[in-house]
């Protein structure tokens, strides 16, 4: 690497332990000024704590970092935002009932005495906002009233009022849609060409190689290697991500479509889905493409009962007819939810108990449930997928996100149902375990006693392409015919998803 | 039970032996029998209700009414005892009056989608009124013949009060851990839109919550007909906040998800002792009121950081 401008930041022989657990072993880190660099790795391998050390939230054991060539130690992320590195997280920390330009200014308001200088609280947080070219964004909107994207925006304006020339953003697109993603891209370019440092966390390749220029990769504490991303391949960095060669990420052996199980005709929910008709066969897989708030989530929600149906026809199994989620399950449909935390799960109850909340009259008899039961069937989906956890009793809100959807995903084969209705099943998770996923969602539809039938929604389209027989796209509320994988293009996808064309090509099946 | 629950309760068990032993130093009569009878019996009334507040709390709900639906249901059942009723019909009728009380709560709460918190705020005046309305605000006395019910709360030996709360204690929580009913209230508590996902009847398992608080309630309130020989609409006035307390204390959070009824019962034998304890030494009513609610104010800080370390 070219010595020729000071680095922004420097990070050396950074050491961290927990307990016995080594978090990083003597990492070192390099950001030059106005570069974007990519932080990637999986889950685990200490992208996290890193970051920590460098807002001030931990302190290293060891090891020294250096800021514009000065010594830095920061011993809270107060500190290091006032020495000029701010951090955006993924959960975001805006005040919903303060006004955009209090949130802005929050924690280090200008006073006048024992009051708040308005005026200039204004003019700091106009200067902030002109940055955005975003003129919908005004100082006094109330913060909670803002789409998330904007409240981001207002996150990134409270680093940048402070003078922060060093950005951290962590896996900021999780929660946004498609738009305010490419949005954002923008804004980091444009903060980039204003010489501000910006590291850039992300489990998305893609969005990676839009953006960075040079990217660090951690495995296991350790940095395996820091490429130029212009140079780099995609199986390179993700064979440096796993540590091994990429094998086929997406398993399929040969499937053979059965009999139809689920036949869904003009759907309509209360504002979307507007038109779905899908007929699902045993031994397939489904995906379903489409822009986020398209309308996918709502027409699985409609499907499993969790809003209302408007109109339309559902025949499950050959019962025609809604149903209450608790039906669904009983008729052999589960769901998995997009959203582990907020839906998926119930984090402070152990891995036993969420994986079989759905079939406790498994457990026991007359309403008794055996928890020793329980945990010996949740045992062995612990085994089969490898959760990596202290066993079955174990919170599930202390495992990482991985293993959680693991279990997640468990709770469906566990209640050992026909469909499975997979709502964005890998979003935010490690490599790892998405191939186990995707090995499971194999495993399920080829079971040769029974094959199982999978719908999946997902915003990533090799995973479309590399998982599902056929894929139907979602656009504005009306879904499209499935068409088999071998006739389609992601190009022809996303020109339906983003309403340049009307319809997939290709022959219907 | 697994060993980080066993944890759980252990803190606030501690924390009952060594205030008891403070006490005790100060005035070893507190170390007899007589006195630990009377801390037992004494807290019958507030474990009662307790119980049930904790399946409450744990289901992510609150129960402010439960002070007034004991007043309401004691004069109920001051006024069966003095119709002539039998012992089975005073109980089984105050018990489902309780539970109707808490079937207003339940049906309000999930039927109309509002916040436990304001529903109970608003029943809890609606029912202390209605039992003064009932009975002109005075007291409902019990005949001066009327001793069946005097074992329930004293007499000589373990009064039968202290062998019902200890087998409710080990009924419900068998409940909670053994029962299909018993794992949804913690699942709805611990994360509401899990449970419907999961095809719990979410509305169905909450309205059981709040009548079976309810009916405890109404257990509780013959106790202290039986302790107080009358039904007083004034009675247990701002009981609902001890009851609380004692549940909080034991263990359960606020947010929901977490909780046990041997807590409970730990949490009331707490709150029993202090006050027993300051009594016994003297220590004037209002210094005992600020004891209790440091210990209160305790418990709430060991229960934040136990859960930052486990977090």
């Amino acid at each position: 690497m070219s010595r020729d401008p000071l680095p922004r930041l420097q990070m050396r022989g950074i050491r961290k332990t927990f307990g016995s657990t080594i978090a990083l072993g003597r990492v070192d880190l390099e950001i030059l000024p106005g570069e974007v660099h990519a932080l990637v790795g999986e889950n685990g391998a200490g992208k996290s704590t890193l970051m920590k050390v460098l807002s001030g939230a931990h302190s290293p054991d060891e090891g020294e970092m250096f800021f514009n060539g000065e010594p830095y130690r920061p011993r809270n992320p107060l500190e290091a935002r006032a020495r000029g590195v701010g951090m955006i997280y993924q959960e975001l920390s805006i005040a919903p009932h303060l006004t955009v330009e209090e949130n802005i200014v929050l924690g280090m308001e200008p006073v006048m005495g024992p009051f708040i200088d308005r005026k200039e609280m204004r003019r700091r947080a106009l200067e902030a906002l002109a940055r955005f070219e975003h003129p919908d964004l005004r100082p006094d909107m109330r913060a909670g009233d803002l789409s998330v994207s904007a409240q981001q925006l207002i996150e990134i304006g409270r680093s940048l009022a402070m003078g922060c020339k060093v950005l951290v953003f962590d896996e900021p697109t999780s929660s946004l849609a498609q738009k305010d993603i490419e949005r954002l891209f923008l804004l980091i370019d444009r903060l980039r060409e204003q010489g501000i440092s910006i590291i850039y966390i992300s489990h998305f390749l893609e969005e990676v190689k839009r953006l960075a220029s040079r990217l660090t990769v951690l495995r296991d504490g350790s940095v395996v290697g820091t490429l130029d991303v212009a140079s780099a391949s995609t199986d390179e960095i993700v064979s440096l991500m796993v540590g091994r060669s990429v094998e086929d990420l997406y398993p399929r052996t040969a499937r053979t479509p059965g009999e139809t199980i689920l036949e869904i005709r003009k759907l309509a929910g209360a504002s979307k889905p507007v038109s779905a008709d899908l007929s699902l066969r045993r031994g397939e897989v489904i995906g379903i493409a489409g822009l986020v708030g398209s309308g996918r989530t709502e027409f699985l929600r409609a499907l499993f009962g969790l809003d209302r149906v408007r109109s339309g026809e559902i025949v499950m199994a050959g019962k025609p007819g809604n149903a209450s989620p608790r039906e669904r399950w009983r008729q052999g449909m589960g769901m998995l939810s997009e959203n582990r935390k907020e839906e998926g799960l119930a984090l402070n109850l152990s891995i036993a108990d969420n994986v079989t909340l759905t079939c406790l009259e498994r457990f026991g008899s007359a309403g008794t449930v055996s928890p020793t039961k329980q945990q010996a069937a949740t045992q062995s989906w612990i085994d089969r997928l490898g959760i990596k956890c202290q066993g079955p009793t174990q919170k599930i809100g202390s495992l990482s996100g991985g293993n959680q959807q693991k279990a997640a995903f468990a709770r469906l084969l566990e209640h050992d149902v026909d469909i499975l209705l997979l709502d964005e099943p890998t979003r935010g998770i490690d490599i790892a375990a998405k191939a186990r996923i995707y090995e499971a969602i194999n495993e399920a539809v080829t079971d040769p006693k029974r094959p199982r039938a999978v719908i999946l929604i997902s915003s990533y389209l090799p995973e479309l392409f590399g998982t599902c027989d056929r894929i139907a796209v979602m656009s504005q509320g009306r879904l499209t015919r499935a068409v088999p994988v071998g006739n389609l293009t992601p190009e022809d996808v996303m020109r339906v998803a983003t309403g340049k064309a009307d319809d997939l090509p290709g022959s219907s099946s | 039970m697994s060993i980080r629950s066993i944890l759980t309760l252990l803190g606030p068990f501690l924390a009952l032996v060594v205030v008891y032993c403070i006490f005790g130093a100060m005035k070893p009569a507190m170390f007899t029998s007589d006195v630990a009878l009377n801390v037992l019996t004494q807290t019958v009334i507030v474990a009662t209700a307790a119980i049930g507040m904790t399946l409450i709390i744990i289901s992510g709900g609150i129960d402010l009414s439960v002070g007034s639906i004991i007043a309401m249901a004691s004069v109920a059942a001051a006024t069966l005892v003095t119709e002539g009723y039998p012992p089975l019909i005073v109980f089984g009728g105050t018990i489902a009056f309780g539970a109707l009380c808490g079937i207003v709560n339940g049906g309000l709460t999930v039927g109309l989608r509002l916040m436990p918190f304001i529903v109970t705020l608003g029943t809890m005046q609606i029912f202390r009124g209605g039992a003064k309305v009932y009975s002109h605000g005075t007291p409902v006395n019990l005949p001066f013949d009327t001793t069946t019910y005097k074992a329930w709360m004293g007499g000589s030996g373990l009064p039968y009060g202290v062998w019902m709360m200890a087998a409710l204690v080990i009924i419900m929580t068998l409940v909670l851990r053994f029962t299909r009913f018993g794992r949804y209230v913690y699942a709805i508590g611990s994360n509401e839109n899990t449970a419907t996902l999961c095809g719990v009847n979410v509305g169905r398992i909450k309205m059981m919550v709040y009548s079976l608080g309810g009916a405890l309630a109404g257990l509780s309130a013959v106790m202290v007909m039986a302790k107080t020989n009358q039904g007083d609409p004034t009675t247990a006035m701002g009981m609902e906040l001890n009851i609380i307390a004692a549940v909080v204390i034991g263990g359960a959070s606020l947010s929901g998800g977490e909780g046990t009824v041997i807590g409970a019962l730990i949490g009331a034998l707490l709150m029993t002792t202090i006050q027993n304890g300051c009594n016994m030494n003297g220590i004037p009513t209002a210094t005992t009121e600020v004891i209790a609610g440091v210990i209160i104010v305790i418990a709430v800080i060991i229960d934040r950081l136990r859960h930052r370390r486990a977090a």
